[in-house]
Order: C-alpha cells, then structure tokens, then sequence
C-alpha cells in the first residue's frame, strides 16, 4: 500500500452532537457550499488514532446546513489509495465524546447522625442531534488543476487534486460548486508550496441512504509529521472556531509541542443548581478558561486509561470499536465482553484490560490566535485525568436532633459559600447572582433557620474593648 | 557613624552586586532559578521540585565522583546550572530519569573531552541521550510555556545580563538570527503571515536554549567566527529537523549532533588566545576549568577521564 506522506489534513464532516459548542462555526479545514446561505458547522471533532508513525484519522463535525452544500477540502500531502480512505459509523465519534465528556458527580450527605454516602453521576454528553445531507457534481477543468485520484467511498465522491496555482484551484473550485472563502489563496498556495494535495469530498445523493446522517470519513496513512491543519478553517471565520481533538496512543496523553497544553480546572464542589445547567456551565467554564489563557491554550480535558473509568460518563469504548477507530495494534482474538453499565469504577469490557490511553483535547480559535497548524507529540505520561465536578446534596433532617448535626449545620454554610466561590472563579459568573440562586433554591443560612452569623468586628475593635 | 551607614547602605548593592559578577554563572543560576519558578507556577505540564531534587542529585553525584576520579576541584555551580536546565527542559514519566539524565551529563563532561574542553553541553547531552535510550518516557514540551511576552522579556532581561558578563552574546544572536532568518524567509517564500514565524520564535524552550545551552562557553568555539559560524549550522539543522523529518527535541538535537563540529572550528580558526585569558575572564571565574584533569587536560583528541 502506498504510503501517505503528510496526511496534513483534518476536515470534517456533518453529523452528531455537541451540545456545549458555541454557535459559532469550526471545522478544521473550511467549509465550501454552494449557496450564500448560512454555513454553520458548531463544532468539528478529530479522532487520531496515532502509533509510531502510523495514523488513522477520524474526522467528524456538527453541521446544520443544506445536505448538498457540504463539502469538505483537506490538504494532503500524498495521495492515498482507495484502500486507506474509510467512512465510518458516526456512533463512533459520539461514543469516544461521551466517555471522556466532563462529568458532573453527585454525593448525598449522610445523617449526620448516622452516616451513609449515595454516589451518583450525571454526564454532560448530550443525545447527539442528526445534521442533514448535501451533494454537489464537480467537473473537471484546465486551470493548472489536475485530478489525481477519484475515488467513491461511501457516500462520498471523494477527489485528490494537485495544482501549480492557488489561484487556478480556488478558481476550479469555485466553478465546481465548492464555495471558497474571500483570502484563502494565501493558505491554499502555502499548502501548494509545501508538495501538499488537497483532498476534496462531496456527498453523492444517489449512493447516500438518506437519513440525515453524514458518516465521518477516515484516512489510514503514516507519516512522521503528528499534526492536524486549521489554518483553512480560520478563513472563513465567523468568530471562534470548535474543535475537539480525541486522540488514543500505545503510550500515553497527547500534547501540542506548538501551543501550551493546560487542563480544565477540574475535581471541585460546586453548587446543586449546576445539575440543571451544566451545558450552560460547562460552556461558560470553558470560554471563561479560554479567556484567562487569552485565547492561546489547548485545553485537555480528559487523559485515561481505556481499559476503565471512574465514574464512567460512558463505558469504555469496545475493542471492535476500537478497531473501527483505527486502533491497529489490537491483537485478533482478544473479544469483548457485552458491557453492562453498574455503578462505581468501571472495568472495560472484555477479557483483557485494553492497551489504549485516550486524551480529549479542546481548542477554540481563530486565525489570530493560532496562527500555525497544530502539532502534537505522544508522551510516556499515563497520569488520568478527568474534567470532574462535585454536587454534594445536603442531609435535610433536624438539625437539633444531636450535637453533630447542629456542627454539620454550622459548616454547610461555609461550604455553600465555597461552592458559589469555586463556581464564579470557574465561569466568571457574578458570585452574588451564584449566592441569590442558591439561596432562591434553598441552600443557605436563612434556609437552615439558622441565625446569620454576626459580621466579625474589626480587630481594634476588641482589641480594647471600646466597640 | 550616621555617615558612615549611610555610605555602608548605598554600598551594600554594588558590593552584593561585584559578589554575584565575580561568575558569570551566578547570573545563570538566578535567571535559570526564575525559570524555573514560572514554569512551576504556571504550567500544568511543567517543571517540578522533586524534578529539580533528582535532576540535582544526579549531577552533583556525578560531580563529586569525577572530581575524585580526576583529581579536579569539586566545583557544585555548574552542576546546578545542568540540574536546573534539566528539570525545566526535560519532561520524563518517573524521578530516576532526572537522576539519570544528571548523571550522563555531567558524566560525559569529564568523559568526552577534545584539548581541555568538553564536546557537548552536559544538559543538552543528557536530555538527548535519554531520549534516544528511553524513546517516549521522556521528551521535551516546547509548546508548554505558552506565548506570555512577559516571560520571553524576563527571560532575555537576565539572559542579556548573563552573556554580557560571559561574552557569548554573538553564539546567542548567531543562532537565534539565524534560526530567525529562515523562519521568516519561508514564510514569505510559502506567502505565510508573519505571525507563523513570530509564533514559532516566542517559544520558551528556545528562549532557554538559546540563552543558557548552545552559549555554553565551554563547548562552543573559542573564536567569535568558528562560534557564529558554529551557531549557523546549529540554527540550520534545527529549522531543518522542525521543517523535514519533525525530529523531536529538534534544537537540542541539533546542538548534540553538531557537538563534534567544535574541535574542526577550533582547528580552522584558532583563536587568539588573549579572547579567553585576559583578567578580566579571570573576573568571571572562566580561566579555570573545574573538569580539567591535571596533566590531560589538553591531550588531544577526545579521553575517558578516570571513568
């Protein structure tokens, strides 16, 4: 099989979920349409499926608008042969999203005078959302342009094009019904410049089966470069492009070597109202992290061992799943257990643990902000790490019924104020507003029929007992 | 007495001052210390105490037996200067790798040695011998200092200060002029905003390796040409290695596979030797050579000290 040098190229395609993205559009590569209308792709989502120099990439992304409008345009460097390009089944993606999604964790405080702990989780991952179809024929033209490989995979009609001229391809392009942002000649010739092809997929509506759905394509190739090209995606920009980056190894997290990698704030106490809106929480945390790295962070939020989680959002991916991803280091023989989902720490399913660490890495950008293509790096760190928040529901009883629950009282106030703490410096919401819902809901002083607390005076004050 | 502390007051900084420039390395180590603390402070994925203590324990071991080995004077700054590079460059997935990683560098110092110098830059070599031995267990996180211009500003505040005073401003401005120059140059030849290239340079590895491992006075060529020249071929194979075959550690393996091109550069252009002993590199503590071994020091041709 020929090798693909340089797959540089990430793109996506319509489909699935992702509730928390921001409406603003994203895609790794751009997005070409054939009408003005709007063109909104959420977010996109990349599984990397890297070992050594092998890779298998999986590209997905949310996308809301007229099925034939949709096209997408990667560069590549090689041109891949009809055996290295896959599509593959949507559940794949939304699984790998679900089960690194950040979690939200809930505890039941216990009588205070008679202790027991309830544990309960509730995910963040969304059902996903269809995103309709489109098509779109493509003739060939003389601009410099040639048509190196066409091939049918799936649904798609997929083309590998190589060119002198950016100009010449963006103008083929053009004509060919794919719909090219205004400024793109400087990315597109750079990536010409570079020996780069571009790989260009549009959906064949006869051969497509109608159901709304737009499987991911996938394209196995080896190359030494472990990158993912965004630049296309900040041409046409409508603000902040989504990106989640999924990626699974042999050996370990995954990090950028061109941007600093930081994790999501995670592992704290956050008030009860949360529970109702963590979408909302989830997406105001993120951009408010964002913000505090001035836009110029990757975000990890997830680092784990597949063969288990703790608590599982979603059971670890199966080893058939796995494959499908492109993990090609799975031995044959190994069989999956059916996964029955029970509390607690999660073992995979299957009779051996899996050898697959898995990292969810999430950018949000522009052009400004990351000027230059990702670039990641497999490191030996197998350290878990999780996106997790805590809802601790108080015990609501009589607190005069012992001594311990009138302490217990004492100290859920305090512990109210930290969680409206930890939940404004997380999000950057107004702590009061945090403070009146919680107290709206229940949860503070006056609520208990407590007495407030007398504000401390000032230590002068005691100190000669002249206040 | 009130004029006399007075005068004591005022001069209590430039004494504190003359104390620190006695050695150029002082510098080094107050710059390499904050470095160190911002990348504790503000990194997720960064540099650690314990990293810094395993890093430490290594070199100073391997210091302390070489100096008995050879007879040389135990000499504990140098050391910490490697043990310092080490935890802030070298990331690695358990303790003993900092610990190992001192022990090479400092151990190849006094091991590998051309006509009283030793070949490669101890940090640089035993981050790069790890790396080859330990394949993914270790590795370098260029991107994690992210972009903050403070830290760039801070770190060439006290980088200036320290070649200023070990007068290895030119192998720091060859290389990062260099490495700059063909940076910019394929960006304008690719038609690429300049901001790909600005991005690439505010790396604060870079910034680390420039100022305080490629300017290692004492692996690097003695005359300002063989050291520009030197610098040139180094930024070249870097921009190469990040450009072509994505080679990991890119400048630093640059730097260990050019090592051997130190003692031709000598050779081709000898420099006059008032360059490195006139008084006042006696004033920065670099005519002496805490790894030289009496009576081998400049037996040509590289020597296993006593190892």
């Amino acid at each position: 099989m020929m090798k693909l040098r340089h797959l540089a190229g990430a793109t996506a395609l319509g489909l699935s979920s992702l509730v928390f993205s921001t409406p603003a559009s994203a895609f790794c590569g751009f997005y070409v349409a054939k009408a003005d209308t709007d063109l909104f792709n959420d977010a996109s989502k990349v599984a990397l499926v890297r070992d050594d120099e092998r890779t298998v990439i999986t590209m997905a992304s949310d996308y809301r608008g007229e099925a034939s409008d949709f096209a997408m345009v990667v560069p590549v460097v090689d041109i891949p042969e009809r055996e290295q390009i896959n599509v593959a089944n949507p559940a794949l993606i939304e699984h790998l999203d679900e089960y690194t999604a950040p979690r939200l964790v809930e505890y039941h405080d216990e009588n205070p005078c008679d202790r027991r702990l309830y544990e309960r989780m509730a995910t963040s991952a969304p059902p996903p959302e269809p995103a309709p179809m489109m098509d779109g024929a493509m003739e060939a033209e003389e601009l410099g342009v040639t048509i190196e490989a066409e091939y049918e995979v799936g649904e798609y009609d997929i083309l590998i094009l190589s060119a002198e001229e950016s100009d010449g391809l963006i103008t083929w392009l053009n004509q060919n019904d794919y719909r090219i942002p205004e400024g793109a000649e400087e990315v597109v010739g750079s990536y010409l410049k570079q020996g780069m092809k571009f790989f260009v997929a549009k959906v064949n509506l006869e051969r497509h089966d109608g159901s709304g759905f737009l499987r991911p394509i996938q394209v196995a190739y080896e190359d030494e470069d472990f990158m993912l090209p965004i630049r296309l995606g900040t041409v046409n920009a409508e603000g902040k492009q989504e990106l989640f980056v999924f990626t699974i190894t042999r050996k370990g997290r995954v990090e950028t070597t061109n941007y600093k990698t930081v994790k999501l704030p995670s592992n704290m106490d956050v008030p009860i109202f949360v529970k109702d809106e963590f979408a909302e929480f989830y997406k105001d945390m993120f951009a408010h992290q964002v913000e505090k790295e001035n836009g110029k962070a990757v975000f990890m939020e997830y680092a784990w061992d597949m063969s288990w989680c703790d608590p599982c959002a979603a059971e670890p991916l199966s080893r058939s799943e796995l494959k499908e991803l492109g993990v090609m280091w799975l031995e044959d023989g190994g069989q999956d257990q059916p996964g029955i989902t029970r509390p607690g720490p999660m073992p995979r399913p299957g009779p051996q643990p899996v050898d697959a660490f898995v990292t969810r890495l999430h950018v949000r950008y522009d052009g400004e902000t990351f000027p230059q293509d990702l670039a990641f790096q497999v490191t030996g760190d197998r350290q878990n790490y999780q996106g997790r928040y805590v809802l601790r529901h108080p015990w609501r009883g009589d607190f005069d019924q012992c001594e311990e629950a009138r302490d217990y009282a004492d100290t859920l106030v305090s512990r109210w104020d930290k969680e409206a703490e930890n939940l404004a410096k997380l999000t950057g919401w107004d702590e009061e507003d945090i403070k009146q819902k919680m107290a709206d809901g229940g949860y503070s002083a006056s609520a208990l029929n407590l007495p407030e607390p007398e504000p401390e005076k000032p230590w002068w004050q005691r100190l000669w007992g002249n206040g | 007495m009130y004029c006399l502390s007075c005068m004591d007051v005022r001069d209590a900084p430039a004494g504190a001052f003359r104390t620190l420039n006695r050695d150029a390395r002082h510098w080094q180590l107050i710059a390499l210390s904050g470095l160190f603390l911002i990348s504790v402070y503000t990194t997720d994925f960064g540099a650690r105490p314990p990293q810094l203590i395993a890093a430490l324990t290594g070199t100073l071991t391997a210091q302390i037996a070489c100096s008995y080995l050879t007879g040389a004077r135990f000499e504990w700054k140098s050391a910490a200067i490697t043990a310092l590079s080490l935890s802030i460059l070298l990331r690695a997935v358990a303790p003993w790798m900092w610990f190992a990683a001192g022990l090479i560098a400092i151990g190849t110092k006094f091991a590998i040695r051309w006509r009283g110098k030793h070949l490669f830059n101890p940090a640089c070599i035993g981050i790069v011998t790890l790396c080859l031995l330990l394949d993914r267990d270790v590795w370098v996180s260029p991107g994690q200092w992210g972009q903050a211009p403070l830290i760039a500003a801070w770190a060439m505040a006290f980088a200036a200060l320290v070649l200023s005073s070990a007068k290895r401003l030119d192998i720091a401005l060859g290389f990062f002029g260099t490495f700059a120059a063909i940076l910019f140059a394929r960006a304008a030849w690719l038609g690429d905003p300049m901001a790909i290239p600005l991005h690439q340079l505010s790396s604060g590895t870079l910034l680390v390796f420039t100022f305080f491992m490629i300017t290692d006075p004492r692996s690097t060529p003695d005359s300002r040409a063989g050291r520009v020249l030197f610098a040139a071929a180094v930024a070249a194979l870097t921009a190469w290695f990040i450009i072509g075959p994505n080679v990991r550690a890119a400048p630093l393996m640059a730097l260990a596979a050019l090592s051997g091109l130190t003692p031709v550069f000598d050779w081709l252009l000898p420099a006059h030797r008032f360059e490195w002993d006139t008084s006042s590199n006696v004033k920065e503590g670099r005519t002496y050579d805490e790894t030289e071994t009496p009576g081998r020091g400049h037996s040509p041709g590289p020597v296993i000290a006593g190892l």
